[in-house]
């Protein structure tokens, strides 16, 4: 969700940086150059494949979200434990897609920092990470089934406007960097999953939308660099076996504070090595 | 790849200074082969070859017998990162470092390290934060730690030097595992900090996956001005800081005391030297409330003139051997004293550095970035044993950064940095 308040201040940010260097370089000639490099190859087979991929995600994403809010209505505090950190992958998976929706990202996924970032009250606060806090800072469901009926509301409502979405290569293109780029700032630090430190889920499932991104433009891909076709497969290869060392043996992942200082360093190390030559994926449309 | 448009950039160059100037008569001169950024990510070794340019303003050359950097006198700002190598073979190592010397001269000449592109889905292949600043004296100094030679993927056991080795461990060493050791480190010196930070990171990001940062430590120097000439920088406890230097500009004196010589060493460190840097603590608050009178009993010297004791001029001969009243003039528990104690010499680089405050005691973090150049590092090690625990400026002061490195010999055109260790 922080996501959503970040884009925004980049664009500010960089509104400001044109101001100020607009004698040299002017509004017009960068607004060409930006649309110079997007029209050149034909992308629909690849946009259409990650919109498939996209729906699957969230279709997944309604069902996971019905089971857990359905726990959290029944009292049952242990199997909502056990629900929610499964049920959000999908969501993660399809992060590039779920931000298009700049009110319902917050609703769905907004962290109490995030809330109070934007000069809001706590009482704005709704979604999954809300439940978070009931179920392992209170250890209860109690007082949150209004938002779990909201959560699911939102959620379906997520699903059904994806169909309008208007996947772009660049959207593509910014999101599997994105994806990444969440992991490093908000994952690697544990600072996503605050009550239930199940951040590596979180981690995993933003890996596997990038490298679905990177799957679905592979093949165009290896037409301009093989090289860096290579590069890539390397480096999800050496992320996802290091990711794997801290599966829990039973489908899940660890804590995040069973993680040392070495281990998410190493992480982070293996999130970089690879965002690097993921930012080159947008030869894929020269 | 374009080879036509990039050759032409190589050999052209692309200033930062000029670049602005020329984005406003279109972008279409600067804008080369788009797809040339990821080239160098993933075909490391042919890596064209740059020269310096000597029409860069305040520059300074790369190539030569020796590193420039430790040639290079009255250095203003240091970025000093040490690196863990992640390389899996020799031959990535050597694709890195030959990759690094094109980008050395190019960032040395005040140049973007890659030409942009038209596709503004890219990031910059430059990371931009020196555009529009001119070389600024920039230096690169490279050298590798005794832990990369252990490393057996390298296979460069059999190439280690014996003389390097971590530093032993000194009376009163209070070291931060945070800020000891490396494989590998960068010395970026320059008049502008954010030159020499954009150096660095523009090293690292290119090597990303071949090294990951294990510390980093910035310092800074500040000069005055006497008869146009840089005086000798005061530290942060006031004092003058290098005074017994070699002088960089007499071959001789540089042979002698800080380049390896044939048959000193491996060969490939001949026309090198060894680095020895040390991240020391001062106590300014214990500092500040001292008498000037035991302040100056500290160093053996007068704080304002940078004399010896009972002296008046910072160059006059420290004549050690003084007495009155039977006495030592210069205090023999001073830090000149001591110092003079051993006949060895080195060239000492340091920087003043403050990281903020010390998070348990609320007292400024803020020291000497020491780094010191020698041919053998038994120079640095009988000096540093000569204060042993007598040094009256233990009281003052806290060690709590170890490192050696060797540092390559200079590199000549054609060639790239340790060529003579990895070929």
């Amino acid at each position: 969700m922080n996501r959503f308040i970040k884009v925004t201040g980049i664009l500010m940010l960089s509104g400001s940086i044109l101001a100020g260097c607009g004698e040299d370089v002017s509004h017009e000639t960068q607004e060409k150059e930006a649309s110079a490099g997007t029209e050149v190859s034909n992308t629909e087979k690849e946009v259409s494949a990650y919109k498939q991929f996209a729906i699957e995600q969230l279709d997944e994403f309604v069902k996971a979200t019905e089971g857990f809010t359905e726990a959290v209505k029944a009292g049952d505090a242990e199997k909502a434990k056990e629900l929610y950190a499964p049920a959000r992958m999908y969501f993660e998976r399809s992060e590039p897609i779920a931000e298009s929706f700049g009110d319902l990202d917050p609703r769905i996924d907004a962290r109490l920092a995030d809330i109070q970032a934007e000069g809001q009250g706590e009482e704005e606060w709704s979604g999954y990470h809300k439940i978070e806090y009931g179920l392992w800072e209170e250890g209860t469901t109690k007082g949150y089934e209004e938002t779990a009926d909201q959560l699911l509301k939102d959620v379906k409502e997520l699903r059904a406007k994806v169909e309008t979405v208007e996947v772009t290569p660049d959207l593509m293109i910014t999101g599997a960097v994105d994806l990444l780029n969440e992991v490093s700032t908000s994952k690697i630090t544990g600072e996503e999953e605050i009550y239930s430190h199940t951040d590596l889920y979180d981690f995993k499932a933003n890996v596997e939308g990038a490298e679905k991104i990177f799957e679905i433009f592979k093949e165009k891909l290896t037409e301009k660099d093989a090289g860096l076709v290579k590069q890539l497969d390397e480096n999800f290869t050496v992320l996802d076996e290091l990711l794997a060392k801290y599966e829990d043996g039973n489908g899940g992942y660890v804590s995040y504070e069973k993680l040392t200082q070495e281990d998410t360093k190493a992480l982070s190390a293996a999130v970089d090595n690879l965002g690097e030559p993921l930012s080159q994926m947008a030869i894929v449309v020269e | 790849m374009n080879t036509k448009k990039e050759k032409s950039f190589f050999e052209k160059g692309f200033s930062r200074r000029e670049m602005l100037k020329t984005a406003v008569i279109g972008s279409a001169g600067m804008i080369l082969g788009a797809t040339g950024f990821s080239g160098i990510l993933t075909a490391f070794g042919e890596t064209p070859f740059v020269d310096d340019n000597q029409e860069s303003r305040n520059k300074v050359n790369f190539y030569g017998k020796h590193q420039s950097g430790i040639l290079t006198k009255n250095p203003e700002h240091a970025y000093f990162v040490s690196l863990n190598c992640t390389a899996k073979s020799k031959a990535e190592l050597k694709g890195m470092f030959q990759l690094w010397t094109r980008y050395s001269v190019q960032l040395m000449n005040g140049q973007l390290v890659e030409p942009g592109s038209a596709n503004k889905l890219l990031p910059a292949p430059d990371t931009g934060e020196a555009v529009g600043l001119d070389a600024s004296h920039l230096t690169l100094t490279f050298g590798v730690g005794p832990s990369l030679f252990e490393k057996k993927e390298l296979g460069l056991e059999h190439m280690k030097p014996e003389d390097l080795k971590d530093l032993p461990h000194f009376p009163k060493d209070q070291l931060d595992p945070r800020y000891v050791g490396g494989d590998i480190c960068i010395q970026a010196c320059a008049d502008d900090p954010q030159v020499a930070f954009h150096a660095v990171r523009n090293l690292i990001r290119a090597a990303r996956g071949l090294v990951t940062m294990r510390w980093s430590q910035t310092g800074f120097n500040s000069y005055g001005i006497k008869d146009k000439e840089k005086m000798t920088p005061r530290n942060l406890f006031a004092f003058k800081d290098g005074t017994g230097n070699p002088n960089v500009d007499d071959p001789k004196e540089m042979d002698e005391v800080v380049w390896v010589q044939p048959g000193e060493s491996k060969s490939w460190m001949t026309g090198g030297s060894y680095l020895a840097f040390r991240r020391i603590q001062m106590h300014l608050e214990t500092w500040d409330r001292t008498a000037l009178r035991e302040q100056e009993a500290t160093f053996g010297r007068h704080r304002d003139t940078g004399a010896p004791i009972g002296k008046s001029d910072e160059f006059s001969d420290m004549e050690i051997e003084r007495k009155e009243n039977g006495k030592s003039v210069v205090p023999e528990n001073s830090h000149v004293f001591l110092a003079r104690q051993v006949k060895d010499r080195m060239l000492r680089r340091s920087f003043s550095y403050s990281d903020g405050i010390n998070a348990d005691t609320g007292s400024f973090d803020a020291g000497l970035l020491f780094i010191s150049f020698q041919k053998n590092p038994q120079q640095f090690i009988n000096i540093q044993n000569s204060f042993g625990r007598v040094d009256k400026l233990n009281e003052y002061i806290t060690h709590r950064g170890s490192a050696l490195f060797a540092c390559f010999p200079g590199v000549k055109k054609g060639s790239y940095l340790g060529a003579g260790l990895f070929d």
